[in-house]
This record gives C-alpha cells, structure tokens and sequence, in this order.
C-alpha cells in the first residue's frame, strides 16, 4: 500500500520552531510530528510514502533515508513547484499512486492521534466505494466544517461553520481512497475538501469512519501543547511503561532517558522533556515541551509553553500563556515571559509581560 | 546650650497615598532598612551632643506599637522621647504652637523641627554650626537641596541670597518655575519663632470673629509653618537656608519606601556596617545591600538583594529570590518564590513558586537631582500606573501564581493571578 502525506508549505503557524527546521521534524511527544504517521502507516503495510512538500529540505531528506532504512520501506519527496492545495499534490503524485489498483492513505502532516490505518482499510473494502474520510467528534461544531452522513456511514453533505446543529462530526484530514479519484483531481490548485469531497458525496461514493481515540490539529503552538496533554494520556493507557515515574514526576510526563533532573523539581503533569535537556534544581514545569539539550536553571517555573532547542532559560524565569522559544534563545534570570514568541538565536533581557513577538 | 528635636508625624487622616500600609499601623512606624522611619530621625537627634529632649506631635491615638516604640528607642538612645497628641489636626505650626510650653521647657536654645515622611542623611551638627554662625538672634534656618527645574513646583521652592544664605523669597508649590532650590521639610528655629506664630493664630481668630472667615471652608484651628509663618518672613533677614547634597527624599507613596529603604542600606555602610548582611558558608546569598533582622529565618539557598530588608521573625524558604523589596515581620516565603520591587505585608504567606512582582518607580538616576515622582495611583485616562507591587496585611498567596504591579488590601485571600489591579 501507498501513502500521501500533505507537508505543504513552511509551517509559518509554528513559528519560531519552524524557522529552525521543517515542521515535519519538529518533535512531537519526542518524536519528529512526521514519524508518528510514518511508523504508524508503516505498521498498518504501507510500503511507499510519498510527501507532498513545497520547499525542498536537505535536514528532511537526510532524516526521511534515516527512516527508509530502518523502516524498510520507500520514501518519495513529490516537489510541488506552486503550492497545489489540499487535492493538486494528488494529481502530482498520479504515477506513483496509480501505479496499481490498491487504496492508498491521504493525511494531513499537522495531525496527532492514535492512526486506525489497519481499521480504514477494513471499512474502506468493505463500503467499497472511492473514499472514506476519517470523522471526529468535537464539541463546538460551530468552529468548523461538520460533515452529514446516513446511519450507514454514506456520506450526504458538508456544512461549513454551521448555525444550527446539524452533526458534530469534523473532516479529521485522514482519508483512504481507490485510484479512481485521480479522475477527479486535475493538476492545479485544488481544495480536497471544498472541490472533490461535496461531488463524490453527490456520487455517492464517499463514507465516514468514526475516530474512537484523541484528535488534534497540532499546527500552532497552542493545540501543539493540548495534543501533547492528549498524546500523553494515550501513552498512559497503551504504554505507560514509556512514562517516566519517581519524585517530582507529577502525573503524565515523557523523559528522554539522556535528560538530567535535578532535585526538588515538580515536573508535570503533561510535560514533555527531549534528549539532553538539563532541568536544575527546585524547577517546576507543567504543560510544556522542552525540546533538546535546553537547560533550565534553578527555581524557574513553567507552563503551557514550548522550549526549542539548545535554549537556556534563567533561574526564577516564570514563563507562561503559551510562550515559544525558538532555537538558541536565552532567557536570562528573573524574568517574566508571559505569551511571548522569541525568535531564534536572541537572548532576553527584559520581561515580556504582555503576549508578543520578539524579533 | 540646650536643644531639643519636634518631629511632626502627622495623623491617621494624612499618609493616604501610603495605603494600604499605613491602614493599621501609623505611617511614621513604618519601617525603612528595618527601623521605623522616624527612628532614623530620632538617632540623628541623637548625634547632636546638646540634644536634650524629642518630642513627637500628631493626632494619632496613643497605642501600643507608638508607646512601645518610644520607651524602646528612648531607652536605647537614653534621650526622654514623648509622645503630644494634638486634639486635631492642627497644622504644622499650629501642632507646635499648641505644645509651645512643652517645647520651651528646660529653655533650649533653638529646636529642631521634622516632618516625619522624609528620608534624609540629616547634615543637623553641620546646620546646627551654620545656624550659630548667623549674626542676628531672631534666625531661623531651613534645609533645602536641590531638585530638577520640572519637578521643583511639586515642593515648597526658595530663592537664597548666594553670599548671607538669606531667603529672599519662599512659595510653596508655585504653579510656575520659581527656583530649583527646594525645602526639605527640616529646620532648626530659635524660640521665638511662637512670637509670628501667635500674630498668625491672633489674626486667624480676629478674622474668626468679626466674621471675614469662612468657618466652613477654613479650619479655625490650622497654622501652616511654611505658608503662614515662614513665607512672610522671607526678605526679612531672619529666614536663611542652609543646603546639603545628601540624600533626600519624602516617603509619600509605598514606591517611595523602597527608594528610602535602598539609600538607608547604603548609608548603613557609612553609620551602621554591622547590620548589613555578609556571604559566608550556611548563609543565604547576599547581592548588594542587605538588612536581615536578627530573629528571620532564612534558608542558605535564598538569594537575597540588592536592597532587601527581611523583618522580625519572617520566614524565607528554601530556594527563594527577592530584589528590591521589604518583607514586613511575620511575612512567610515558600520555596521557589520571586519577589521583585514589593512589599510584602505583616504576616503575609507567598506560595512555593509563585512570582510577586512590581515596576520600580525610582527617579531617573542619570539625572541629577531628580526625586520620586508624586506617584498617583491612577493615570489620567483612569487606569493604574504601573507601581510596586503591595501585599497587605495577613494576605495569602497561593503557590505558583503572580502578583503583578497590583495593591492588595489587607486579610484577602488570592486565589488567581491579578495583573494591574488593586484587590479590595
């Protein structure tokens, strides 16, 4: 089997992390965002992966062979010269996806949740028709587009942000199609949902599949850290043993094993610690992800926010309100950083006592 | 020779903009680098050999913390201190005219006078020497200094004759720029100073009764010392100033006694080393200037300074910062907390890792001369001007929260974060 991912553009919703590397290799729950979905469509038989990119990344290729090896499986960089939409890298990639008559995989790269390829592919044969969409349920209907469908699982219609409620089941950018739907999509600029999707529901030729696990755009800092609260709780139940345990380990947190803690710490709950990160004495940290080998000093304490990487962050800092460090950013002692976005490579000297961005 | 010291230490009505400090104890009490304010006052008196005697007038009701302090501070300086409690508020000549026989008795010299909201390395012996030097008997010498030509109108302004130091002019709070030399509240006056006082308090109660004042908008009992009695006698050869460049500043608002406090910790280096804090093996971290009242507890992994002043039997944690702020007896740290440009009130707890911080509102440093603004509370758009940030009396903080440039009155429980407000 095959697999589409949709990496589009520079990732600009996860600035500052996302001038320092591509957001498919921004970790996620220590993990570059892109692995979770390749391991997963890996485990579930797909043997070629192709990547819809708009920017060509050497860090990106050189990781993607990493996981070629490793994985055994082939991985194709499908280069789009325009940005080509949400349904254009489809038509891009037609020779690799028709080149047999099996389904493929078709995912957005900003999601987090508990992939149901192997569970897809048994609804998918089984309605026999050209597409199903991955649906899940979310509780302000009224945000997004919610998509209508029959006791059967057919779809009948979409609904963009509707007034009155007529479902609670949103497009979740998971979808297994038949190659038939190449026939669909010509190579130019398309929306998926808002060109294709609406004419094979008319066709009748479209279903939904029901999420039973967490769900989370994970594409801007803010639903980044909720789809880490949510990503952790799903380790709890399925592989707690990869949670670490012990004093001041509060809750539901992931250490990478080469990370330092120091004493009187209270880290977590909901706190994701990369590789070589130091955490010094008396810290406390919740809700947030430090990314590799930061150090943050003595009496800070932190919530809600994204430490990038190689950052120093300064005794008794308080960060907060979703703050995000960039690459190499210093922090230095007693500050406040309330909501604050820092560039790379900048060193803070003054409190940001009010949400912005630092250049 | 005989002198004696007045300090003027006012009443509850006055010190407003010192809330919510001075809501339950007198203002003049309040601390600065550990010592009431009008303790340092008192020990300058004290270095005056012919100082006999120190009297303080206001309208506060006798209570404990004032009785205490004075037989305390009495007994330490081992000078008679008394406390004359004006039936109102009189003014600041009408306080000493009232108590004129107290003042006069035993005949000093000349007298000192002091109004109790200023913080100043006093220069009295060398104003005492200057006051002596005058030739005529009728004399009366005001301290002055310097301040900045904008914020010269917010004080009583003079003019000095530059060669006989005579003030040829004095206004208070002129609405228009009238001399960068200012008055700072301190003066050394020869007794017969009652004599214009009581031709201003004759002619107040004439005009009383034959009924050309208005008894409604006017305070029968009120005589102002520098308005009513020393203004008039500017150009009369009897007023002189004498202007010192040490440090001076009034203590209105709470921002403005953690402009004091760091000035009296420095002056500690040149009148009292001993009561600064040192670094050492099993002590806290000590930056700068540090007062560390003997009976606080504080952990050898706190780091303290600069300008911090730990009172009686407060508790610092394990892990804590302060930097410019007071921390009033009883007040509790938790591990982990911050507290920047605060004060933090009498029994006050702040929770482990939490952040109490305020915005300095020192003067400019680099320009001389400058002193703390009048410091509103409000702008004029209506909102709060960022200050330090004041914890009251017996208020809780919770861990892990923020205080941030906000008052908080006494006995309340936070629950949340609070940025830029003040909490009833």
């Amino acid at each position: 089997m095959k697999a589409l991912i949709l990496v589009g553009g520079f990732g600009t919703r996860l600035r500052p992390l996302t001038l320092s590397r591509p957001k498919p290799l921004v970790e996620f729950g220590n993990k570059p965002m892109i692995l979770h979905q390749i391991e997963a469509l890996s485990e579930a038989g797909a043997k070629h992966i192709i990547l819809a990119v708009s920017y060509l990344s050497d860090m990106l290729e050189t990781e993607l062979k990493v996981q070629e090896e490793k994985l055994g499986i082939k991985i194709t960089m499908s280069h789009e010269e325009v940005p080509l939409g949400t349904a254009g890298p489809l038509a891009l990639a037609k020779k690799w996806l028709s080149e047999d008559d099996d389904p493929f995989f078709v995912l957005n790269s900003d999601i987090s949740c508990d992939f149901p390829f192997k569970e897809m592919i048994d609804f998918h044969r089984k309605h026999g028709k050209e597409g199903t969409i991955v649906v899940t349920k979310v509780e302000e209907p009224s945000k997004y587009g919610v998509v209508v469908y029959d006791t059967n699982c057919k779809i009948e219609s979409f609904v963009e942000k509707p007034q009155e409620f007529v479902s609670n089941k949103i497009n979740a950018g998971l979808y297994i199609f038949n190659p038939a739907i190449l026939d669909r999509i010509e190579l130019k600029p398309t929306s998926i949902e808002k060109e294709v999707f609406p004419n094979m529901a008319q066709d009748d030729e479209l279903y939904a599949f029901e999420l039973k696990g967490f769900w989370m755009d994970v594409g801007q800092p803010k639903d980044f850290l909720t789809g880490m609260c949510l990503y952790l709780t799903h380790l709890r139940n399925t592989a707690a043993e990869k949670l670490a345990e012990g004093p001041g380990i509060v809750g539901n947190v992931l250490v990478d094993p080469s990370a330092k803690i120091g004493a009187n710490c209270r880290i977590g709950p909901n706190v994701t610690i990369g590789p070589g990160v130091v955490i010094e004495d008396g810290t406390c940290i919740k809700r947030s992800t430090v990314l590799k080998e930061t150090r943050i000093k003595s009496h800070a304490w932190i919530e809600s926010s994204i430490i990038g990487w190689k950052c120093v962050v300064g005794q008794w800092v308080r960060m907060e309100n979703v703050s995000v460090l960039g690459e190499d950013v210093i922090v230095q002692d007693e500050l406040y950083v309330n909501g604050g976005r820092i560039l790379p490579h900048k060193s803070i000297g003054s409190s940001v006592a009010d949400p912005q961005i630092i250049m | 020779m005989m002198l004696k010291g007045v300090i003027l230490i006012g009443g509850p009505q006055k010190g407003t903009r010192f809330r919510p400090l001075s809501l339950e104890l007198p203002k003049p009490l309040f601390p600065v680098a550990g010592y009431p304010m009008v303790y340092h006052h008192i020990e300058a008196c004290s270095r005056v050999p012919d100082l006999k005697e120190i009297l303080l007038i206001g309208f506060y009701q006798p209570s404990e913390s004032l009785t205490r302090f004075i037989q305390e501070t009495s007994q330490q300086f081992k000078l008679p201190i008394r406390y004359l409690q004006e039936y109102t508020s009189l003014g600041t000549a009408g306080g000493l005219y009232h108590f004129r026989d107290q003042i006069l008795s035993g005949s000093p010299d000349s007298f000192f006078v002091f109004n109790a909201d200023v913080y100043c390395d006093f220069p009295l012996n060398e104003m005492l020497e200057f006051h002596q030097s005058l030739s005529s008997n009728t004399r009366f010498t005001m301290l002055a200094t310097q301040a900045t030509r904008q914020q010269s109108v917010n004080f009583g302004c003079l003019v000095e004759d530059k060669k006989t130091h005579e003030v040829r002019h004095y206004v208070e709070k002129p609405q228009t720029f009238v001399s960068t030399t200012i008055n700072c509240g301190t003066y050394l006056l020869s007794n017969d100073v009652f004599k214009y006082i009581a031709e201003v308090f004759q002619k107040q109660q004439d005009e009383l009764f034959n009924g050309s004042m208005d008894t409604l908008t006017y305070n029968r009992d009120t005589i102002r010392l520098e308005q009513d009695v020393l203004a008039p006698l500017a150009g009369t050869g009897k007023l002189y100033a004498y202007t010192t460049t040490r440090f001076w500043s009034q203590i209105k608002s709470a921002g403005s006694a953690i402009y004091a406090n760091r000035h009296c910790l420095e002056l500690y280096h040149k009148y009292h080393p001993e009561r600064l804090s040192k670094n050492g093996e099993g002590k806290p971290k000590i930056i700068g200037d540090v007062f560390i009242h003997p009976s606080a507890i504080v952990d050898s992994t706190a780091t303290l300074g600069p300008n911090v002043t730990v009172g009686v039997g407060v508790c610092v944690g394990p892990g804590v910062r302060v930097r410019e702020s007071i921390l009033l007896a009883g007040s509790k740290l938790e591990d982990h907390c911050c507290i920047l440009h605060s004060i933090v009130g009498w029994n006050s707890t702040v929770g482990a890792w939490s952040r109490v911080e305020g915005t300095p509102c020192d003067p400019n440093p680099n320009a001389p001369f400058t002193k703390i603004e009048g410091d509103t509370l409000f702008k004029n758009d209506g909102r709060l001007n960022p200050s330090i940030t004041i914890l009251g009396r017996n208020v809780t903080v919770p861990a892990e929260i923020i205080i941030l440039n906000s008052i908080v009155l006494p006995y309340k429980e936070i629950t949340f974060s609070v940025k830029n407000q003040i909490l009833l």
